[in-house]
């Protein structure tokens, strides 16, 4: 987009405010702005978020790395890495770092995708 | 314990790294004392001083002191090799700073998770486990030796963000830069991919109390004109800032980075400090990290250090709690060793010499001056209404809003546009489930623990935040590119004790080599090319060319790789004479019934401080064993020298010569001994030459007795000229 600068007019509305009405002003509308994206952050989740899970768990990096891999082939990384994680180490009574090697080595993923099937209305939303 | 006389030794500082803890976490800033003298001068803005440090070198004259300011000051260090980058952090530290902010390599933000071990980097480092807690290690020992806390920081961004968030905070990293709104802009990372990331990043920085440093200023780098980005600058500042707020970060570790966005010839200050102003009302509350200027940063060293020393002083007019510094070299190369140094010196010095400022300068505040400062504001304010109008941030960067170069409300239409299902990483977010779940401490988002927890990782029997001992230290993946590789290149030399210069790498050999050239400009960079190659430099490169004049000439800078080794042993350095005692002297001038001298400054040179502080007795010069001086004052003629020498019936001349054009300080000494011998009393004298440009070994050349360079004390010229009168008597 090409304009001329029309500050002048444009600046109309807050000829009259006080530099402290001016400095709320500014920010109720940063609020206004702010606050979807803030909204989009706590209800979303991306693989590198999930790495970053699975490393406070205990796991490697390339651990991590094969592990997501896996949960977006198989379009689980909504429910979170850690969560799939403790359901396999659950089902299969193994302590979860060792759950968590099978997964990524690609062991396991038909078990969890099946308890999904199962459990579909109430897991997921 | 590192010890002042020893090199940092990297393979110590390799070993054990898999068991290391850094010392503490989360950001340090200086601590600001009440007024005090630091030597006779009163001092309203520093803090602590430290155990060891580097003064600034016009110090000699004031008795060596060197106050810290009380604004933390930055250096960035990015020579693409950890170990060689830990060394200049030391000489770094020494002076004066305690914010080393590591850049990461070239395509790092694109790199998809963590990378491992020691590879090598292009502009900077691969940040790793392993680079980062070596890093830290040795910048732990460093904060010992100069007895200042030292903050490590590098970038919590691109498509990894969130990953290196958990690395940083495992392994004692003090502060980073994180916004979103830089991964989109200038790494072209998907917009949605990054805002999303960002809260769990900045979730994680804020439970270690790292400090946050936005990227606005980065907007100003890219901008046609500095001041055109005043308002844009405001808006990203406060998406950023309000945003982490949200996530749970406070105040009190949000840094603002904010630049001057102008230069000279722009009338940069009267631009500038309205700027700086309104962005210190309208972000109350919030830390200032002010950037020094790179955006007009050319080839010319020195262009750049006026630039930057200015910035400063803009940080001491207004307010600043980092003072971050760019290299003057940055517009021709990656940052070298000295510049460095040089670099943060600038910030030192006038951080220093604007000690106190606001006590006799103040920023008017009349309507004028409010004027400038409110137009800023109200044109950021129709930018974030703008921003609404189209339905948002994500639809303001479709259509290109952000970095135009236009004065907003105007528009050139050069925005950088960035869709939001575009980019790198678009389409990998996806929307949390129901039974979404991350059993770990400092997350950020819906989470679906069960009730009753203490803590989120309780689940899993601790996370590596809780227990450390979870964390996995992968040592390296590449047997070639890695760090033991490039140590063991070196050691053999090290081992001959063999050494080449260097501005960044051990033994690069690199060095400048500055000329003026009397050709036209054209021609110039040519000849200093093939200048370089005939003096024996490899891969000579012109890296700043001045034309002084169209036709009289150009002044050029080349640097070069010197294509052998010395070895330090050989090297001779001549014997240092120890000083008689006091006592020794002051009974031998009593025994002789005195001691009588001349001095003056030969020729047409009226520079006489250094000679005055060898006779004076206020500085420790030779009135106080009992010398009898007659000063005869600045250029004074060989001959009258002399003179006055047989006048007064003086057993030693002492003359001072500075000026050095032509060799007129040799010729003059040359023509002191001429005259003496002329006039017969040559043996009589003991002739002593002084200057800044004279060596020990200069005296040889003119005939005179002896010869004292930059430096010299008092206590030195006395016992030569005792140690030479003994001389002359076993003769």
């Amino acid at each position: 987009m090409v304009r001329e600068d029309d500050y002048e007019k444009r600046r109309e509305h807050l000829k009259n405010m006080s530099e402290e009405e001016l400095i709320d002003y500014f920010w109720q509308l940063t609020e206004k702005i702010v606050n979807p994206l803030y909204e989009l952050s706590y209800t979303h989740t991306s693989p590198s978020i999930e790495r970053s899970v699975l490393l406070r768990m205990g796991f490697s990096s390339i651990e991590a790395k094969k592990l997501v891999k896996h949960l977006i082939d198989n379009s689980l990384l909504g429910h979170g890495a850690g969560r799939i994680v403790l359901l396999y180490s659950e089902l299969k009574k193994k302590n979860y770092i060792e759950a968590g090697k099978e997964l990524a080595d690609g062991i396991g993923w038909d078990e969890i995708l099946d308890y999904y099937r199962r459990n579909k209305d109430v897991e997921s939303e | 314990m590192l010890n002042p006389n020893e090199k940092i030794n990297i393979r110590e500082i390799l070993k054990d790294l898999d068991k290391y803890k850094p010392k503490r976490y989360g950001w340090t800033f200086r601590k600001k004392l009440p007024k005090h003298k630091i030597g006779i001068c009163e001092y309203y803005e520093v803090s602590d001083m430290l155990k060891n440090s580097i003064p600034l070198p016009a110090s000699r004259q004031m008795d060596y002191i060197d106050p810290q300011p009380d604004i933390t000051i930055t250096v960035e260090i990015a020579s693409g090799r950890f170990e060689d980058d830990i060394r200049r952090m030391r000489m770094a530290a020494w002076h004066g700073a305690d914010h080393i902010m590591v850049i990461r390599t070239l395509g790092q933000s694109h790199f998809d998770g963590l990378i491992e071990g020691t590879p090598e980097g292009v502009g900077g480092i691969p940040i790793t486990r392993k680079q980062i807690r070596a890093t830290r290690k040795a910048l732990d020992l460093i904060e010992e030796e100069v007895g200042r806390e030292i903050n490590l920081h590098s970038y919590v961004s691109g498509i990894a963000g969130p990953e290196i968030a958990v690395l940083f905070a495992e392994e004692g990293v003090n502060g980073a830069h994180q916004d979103p709104q830089y991964n989109i802009l200038y790494r072209n990372i998907n917009p949605i991919r990054s805002f999303v990331d960002a809260g769990v990043s900045k979730k994680i920085m804020s439970a270690f109390n790292m400090i946050q440093i936005d990227g606005a200023h980065n907007a100003n780098a890219t901008a046609k004109y500095g001041f055109k980005v005043m308002p844009e600058l405001l808006v990203q500042h406060a998406i950023n800032s309000l945003f982490s707020i949200k996530v749970g970060m406070k105040k009190d570790y949000i840094a603002l980075s904010t630049v001057p966005p102008d230069a000279s010839p722009f009338p940069s200050l009267r631009l500038d400090i309205p700027y700086a102003n309104i962005l210190r009302k309208v972000f109350k509350g919030f830390r200032f990290r002010a950037q020094m200027n790179t955006k007009y940063v050319e080839s010319c060293t020195r262009e750049a250090t006026v630039n930057h020393a200015l910035n400063a002083l803009i940080s001491r007019l207004t307010s600043a709690d980092i003072q971050s510094t760019i290299t003057p070299d940055e517009g021709r190369n990656v940052p070298w060793h000295y510049n460095s140094i040089h670099a943060i010196n600038t910030a030192k010095q006038t951080l220093i010499a604007a000690d106190g400022i606001k006590n006799v300068l103040k920023i008017r505040d009349d309507e004028e001056e409010k004027k400038r400062e409110r137009e800023i504001l109200e044109r950021a304010i129709l930018f974030l209404e703008e921003i609404i109008e189209v339905g948002g941030y994500f639809n303001a960067l479709e259509k290109g809003f952000f970095v135009d170069s236009g004065f907003y409300p105007e528009r050139v239409g050069d925005g950088i546009k960035r869709p939001h299902d575009k980019g790198d990483e678009a389409n990998t977010v996806v929307k949390r489930e129901k039974d979404y779940l991350a059993p770990v401490c400092h997350h950020f988002g819906y989470n679906n623990l069960p009730k009753g927890l203490n803590k989120p990782c309780d689940l899993i029997d601790g996370c590596t935040f809780c227990k450390r001992e979870k964390i996995v230290y992968i040592d390296e993946l590449d047997p070639e590119d890695n760090v033991d590789v490039r140590l063991k290149h070196n050691e053999i030399y090290d081992k001959e004790g063999m050494f080449k210069p260097e501005v960044q790498w051990k033994n690069d050999g690199i060095i400048l080599v500055s000329m003026f050239l009397p050709i036209s400009k054209e021609k110039a960079p040519y000849a200093a090319i093939e200048i370089g190659k005939k003096l024996g430099l490899l891969n000579v490169e012109v890296i700043h060319q001045q034309v002084l004049h169209p036709a009289e000439g150009s002044y050029i800078e080349i640097k070069g790789e010197v294509p052998f080794f010395i070895k330090e042993s050989e090297i001779k350095v001549p014997e240092k004479i120890v000083p008689l005692k006091d006592e020794e002297i002051v009974e031998e001038i009593k025994r002789r019934g005195g001691i009588k001298c001349v001095a003056a400054t030969l020729g047409e040179d009226e520079h006489n401080v250094g000679l005055k502080e060898i006779i004076d007795i206020k500085h420790g010069g030779l009135e106080k064993w009992g010398f009898q001086v007659t000063y005869l004052g600045t250029s004074v003629p060989p001959e009258k020298v002399i003179n006055a020498a047989i006048e007064v019936g003086a057993n030693v001349v002492l003359a001072s010569t500075t000026v050095t054009h032509g060799n007129v300080h040799k010729l003059n000494l040359k023509k002191l001994n001429d005259v003496a011998i002329e006039k017969g009393v040559r043996e009589k004298l003991i002739i002593i030459g002084g200057g800044t440009q004279l060596s020990q070994d200069t005296y040889k050349e003119v005939g005179i007795d002896g010869t004292f360079g930059r430096g010299t004390k008092g206590i030195e010229v006395a016992s030569f000229i005792i140690r030479k009168l003994r001389e002359k008597d076993k003769k």
